[in-house]
């Protein structure tokens, strides 16, 4: 009979409410974002408003804008934050000019089977502990001890030492896995078919290299970018580990949380300030669009 | 110099232990529309890609013109190619991606949008200059490629099987407009087809590959009715041999012969055959009406069997009773053609 029909499977609770479903789904961790996340970011950023009593150091939540004005009116911390973008900047170019290569070569020149021990390779730094890593750098920069004043003695040259050479080393050699894996990425997907219609248009190396390779891995370089940049921009460990006197603006920060926590927050500002100009500036190129 | 336009002598290249390409000969003539035919593996791209220089043969000479272009890199040789997936570049609009060639070759920029233009304008693509190729459709994506390889008017045009991405009713167009625009701007086509019907319809000569060899060379008519071995005759077209016991008791003679199915007439009564046909006789297997015809499958008493299409021209196509009937078979001995057997 006709009741049999009535007894067909239905669809489960899920396939019957769609958006339970997705509330099930991301319920964890939208909230792990917005309370933990946004959360600590507006505390942040509100702290920033209040003060402390010259007498008793205890945070006193009256509103002011003397924080920030004391940020961006005396000249020691403009500088620290003109350095501190300086050496965001030339780690992040330097990332570039050592990832471009090596990326063209695991994904374009190396054997497809050598691919995943080359990843490998790039991915084994972040395997060791970070402090492990800026120590080892220190004393391989170390002047009258370290192995890099060792080589060059011999030349005549005196090494980079402790100070914001060291800390651009350093931290280059701390993020470049972070821009060699985009752009590998990028590199992989360039189609083959690609760079032989170049040549057969009549273009040489270089020439296809500059007109289609790079404007075709540009949005992996911006994706390696983002990271190599913000990560330097907010580092200060290595700056106190392998910069001698050079000062950051993350060491700013850590110097005032104790004494000063409005002060410091409000100059813990500046660099999410500075990160979300740089994003919206890489949006602008379109780059976004395309990771 | 004797006018050849591309002439390839002992090409061979293997990857591995694939011999990709056998000491392959082959002389393209100026202005000709020739076909690279052949299934997928079977040496036609790479041959193409060796032309381009793309790949480097590993023995073997290519001459373009009468000059040894050998050992020539793909941008200092005079043939431009369109690539099966149009290769357009993604970041540049549709006018700078059909500018590219000339610009590297430092045109000055009045006469090089002109041209482009004008290419543009020979694929139907006006007003299309400032899209980006995510905006054009596989047909449109198609013209451009083909626009930004006839800009540089080279010696020769490269096609590496162009209209496989397209839909079957897109791809019928496409092969009527590209044998025009190729008739209009004179050009010689190499175009690399595993389409038997596509290098049937469009190519002046056709080279049919098999395992990195060229099993035959001619026109389509050639190919098409006098298939020089077996391989061909099933390749393009549908196979329909008669083995050597059957040919012996037909034709009295020995040997594998092809009769394509076209040619073959069906009879349910054998009387009515006409007068000098070869005759056999058969069960039908499976009647498959097709619209415009009926495709019989006829078992052989020899345990092989025969393909025979009659056109619906008197009939509706309601032929399926005729299933598991004897019928004859019956063709007109200039039809038949005996094959090689060796690949």
């Amino acid at each position: 009979m006709t009741t049999a029909a009535a007894t067909a499977p239905t669809g489960g609770f899920g396939y019957r409410h769609p958006r339970a479903k997705l509330v099930g789904l991301l319920g964890a961790p939208m909230a792990w974002l917005v309370v933990v996340y946004l959360g600590s970011l507006a505390a942040l950023f509100l702290t920033a408003f209040w003060t402390v009593d010259g007498f008793t150091g205890a945070v006193v939540r009256t509103f002011t804008l003397n924080n920030f004005i004391d940020v961006f009116t005396t000249p020691a911390y403009l500088q620290v934050m003109v350095r501190t973008i300086g050496i965001a900047i030339s780690v992040t170019l330097l990332c570039l000019i050592l990832a471009v290569p090596v990326a063209y070569f695991m994904a374009r020149v190396a054997p497809h089977r050598w691919q995943p021990l080359l990843i490998a390779m790039i991915l084994t730094p972040l395997w060791a502990s970070y402090l492990v890593k800026v120590y080892a750098w220190r004393a391989m920069l170390n002047p009258e001890s370290g192995v890099i004043a060792w080589f060059l003695q011999p030349l005549g040259l005196g090494g980079p030492g402790f100070g914001a050479v060291g800390i651009i080393i350093t931290l280059t050699y701390l993020w470049l896995p972070y821009m060699v894996l985009p752009v590998y990425a990028g590199f992989s997907r360039l189609p083959n078919s690609m760079l032989d219609a170049s040549a057969d248009l009549g273009a040489r190396s270089w020439r296809t290299f500059r007109s289609v390779i790079v404007p075709m891995i540009f949005p992996s370089i911006v994706a390696g970018s983002i990271f190599t940049f913000s990560l330097s921009l907010g580092d200060y460990i290595t700056a106190q580990i392998v910069g001698g006197k050079t000062q950051m603006l993350g060491n700013v920060v850590q110097q005032n949380y104790v004494t000063n926590l409005p002060f410091a927050a409000a100059f813990a500002t500046i660099p999410v300030i500075i990160v979300l100009i740089y994003l919206a500036a890489v949006r602008r190129s379109g780059a976004l669009e395309n990771l | 110099m004797e006018s050849v336009t591309i002439r390839v002598r002992g090409l061979s290249r293997h990857f591995g232990d694939v011999v990709a390409v056998d000491h392959v000969d082959l002389d393209v003539m100026p202005g000709e529309f020739l076909t690279l035919l052949g299934p997928s593996g079977s040496g036609k791209t790479t041959v193409l890609r060796m032309i381009a220089g793309f790949e480097k043969p590993d023995s073997g000479t290519i001459e373009l013109d009468g000059v040894d272009v050998t050992q020539v890199p793909p941008f200092a040789r005079d043939v431009n190619t369109v690539f099966q997936d149009y290769a357009l570049f993604p970041h540049m609009s549709v006018l700078t991606n059909v500018e590219y060639g000339l610009k590297v070759k430092k045109v000055t920029k009045a006469e090089r949008i002109e041209r482009a233009r004008a290419a543009l304008a020979s694929v139907r693509l006006e007003g299309y200059e400032d899209r980006a190729p995510s905006q054009l459709s596989g047909g449109q994506r198609q013209r451009v490629a083909l626009a930004r390889a006839l800009v540089n008017r080279p010696k020769v045009l490269l096609l590496d099987e162009p209209l496989g991405a397209l839909d079957l009713k897109l791809r019928e167009e496409m092969q009527v407009e590209l044998k025009q625009i190729q008739r209009e701007v004179g050009i010689t086509f190499v175009f690399v087809t595993h389409d038997q019907d596509e290098a049937l319809t469009m190519s002046d000569r056709i080279a049919v590959f098999n395992e990195g060899r060229i099993a035959q060379l001619g026109t389509p008519a050639e190919i098409y009715e006098h298939p020089a071995t077996t391989f061909v005759a099933g390749f393009v077209g549908t196979s329909n041999l008669l083995d050597s016991a059957t040919a012996q008791e037909v034709l009295g003679r020995p040997g594998t012969w092809s009769v394509r199915p076209e040619k073959i007439r069906v009879w349910v009564d054998g009387q009515t055959a006409p007068e000098g046909h070869h005759r056999l006789n058969g069960t039908v297997r499976e009647v498959i009406y097709a619209g415009m015809s009926t495709r019989f499958v006829v078992d052989l008493p020899s345990g092989s069997s025969l393909m025979a299409v009659q056109q619906n021209t008197e009939t509706t196509g309601e032929l399926g009773h005729l299933r598991g009937q004897s019928v004859c078979l019956s063709w007109d001995p200039a039809y038949e053609y005996e094959v090689s057997t060796d690949h």
